[in-house]
């Protein structure tokens, strides 16, 4: 790893480097952390979502039936103009909850009217019972819609903050921390062989000095 | 603060969905892109927290949709049309599980 060339072998740079590898671990440790309680979650989310998907799309195959026998029996014509002018209205108010820091939003949904029956925006001489029959069904699956687009949107906010996290958990454990530690790993080295080095010198110049004390004496 | 939803598909699977009061565009393929990213713009009133897409529609809108993955709205749900679905709503749940998890452990 190529480290040695732009580190200082010095006692404040590895003093350093231990704190920073001390950082690192910890928050390597949480970010783990952080990655696995998202990973359950999503997985809560993503069971959820299928079984709301298909239960969404049964939903509107029989809809979407009710509503082709509809058009059969109606002139074309007639039923476009039977759902023109629509009685009902929607309108969705967002709130956010705070899922391991992924912000996902929560859909409140709220109708223009309270009464059921105006989801049929037409009188009932024109119109044949099987498209009753299919808005009906449409607006008892629209519940399941609602609550299908929430938890799909959660699952792609998530995956994507999964994402993010497993990033950086990895890039932690297998480059940085494994970095740092060669790091301080070198500089320690270096210190020692400085000390050494220190060591042997001084003895040397001990031995010069009583050399010279020596041949004093003659 | 209020938001609206869409549905956005060919005339006949979204019909119905006018009468709940939803947002309702009945488009061709080859207008959907323009349509959509009308939708998501929303210039004119409300933005829209919910965009219902009919799944013959994913295909040629795939760049669009996909650019507003992580976006925190518009959700952009895909749904069966009235000739049945293709399976394409499992296939993106599948590729979210394989984005977060690496692998598609379903």
């Amino acid at each position: 790893m190529a480290i040695s060339s732009d580190v200082k072998p010095t006692r404040m740079e590895l003093k350093r480097t231990k704190a920073r590898l001390k950082t690192a671990t910890r928050g390597h440790k949480l970010l783990k952390d952080k990655r696995d309680e998202l990973m359950r979650q999503f997985l809560l989310t993503v069971r959820e979502n299928k079984a709301l998907r298909q239960k969404v799309e049964a939903g509107l195959q029989e809809a979407m039936a009710s509503m082709g026998r509809a058009s059969q029996l109606m002139s074309p014509e007639i039923l476009e103009q039977s759902l023109l002018c629509p009685k009902q209205g929607v309108e969705v108010e967002l709130s956010l909850k705070n899922i391991m820091s992924v912000n996902i939003p929560e859909y409140v949904f709220r109708t223009r009217t309270d009464a059921a029956e105006d989801i049929f925006p037409y009188g009932y001489a024109q119109t044949s019972g099987e498209l009753d029959e299919a808005l009906e069904a449409l607006s008892l699956v629209f519940q399941d819609m609602l609550a299908l687009a929430q938890a799909e949107k959660a699952m792609q906010l998530m995956a994507a903050e999964i994402e993010r996290t497993r990033r950086r958990v990895n890039a932690l454990e297998y480059v940085m921390i494994p970095q740092m530690e060669e790091t301080i790993r070198y500089i320690t080295m270096k210190l020692e062989e400085n000390e050494r080095s220190t060591t042997t010198r001084l003895m040397k110049v001990k031995d010069q000095i009583l050399q010279e004390a020596h041949e004093f004496d003659y | 603060m209020n938001y609206r939803i869409a549905v956005i598909g060919d005339r006949e699977s979204v019909m119905g969905f006018r009468a709940l009061g939803l947002d309702v565009f009945p488009v061709e393929k080859e207008e959907a892109k323009a349509v959509f990213s009308g939708l998501v713009k929303a210039e004119q009133g409300p933005p829209y927290a919910i965009i219902y897409i009919t799944e013959e529609l994913l295909r040629p809108l795939r760049a669009e949709i996909s650019a507003l993955k992580d976006e925190l709205i518009p959700a952009v749900i895909p749904i069966p049309s009235k000739d049945g679905t293709l399976n394409l709503g499992m296939e993106a749940l599948n590729s979210a599980v394989e984005r977060a998890v690496g692998t598609n452990i379903l």
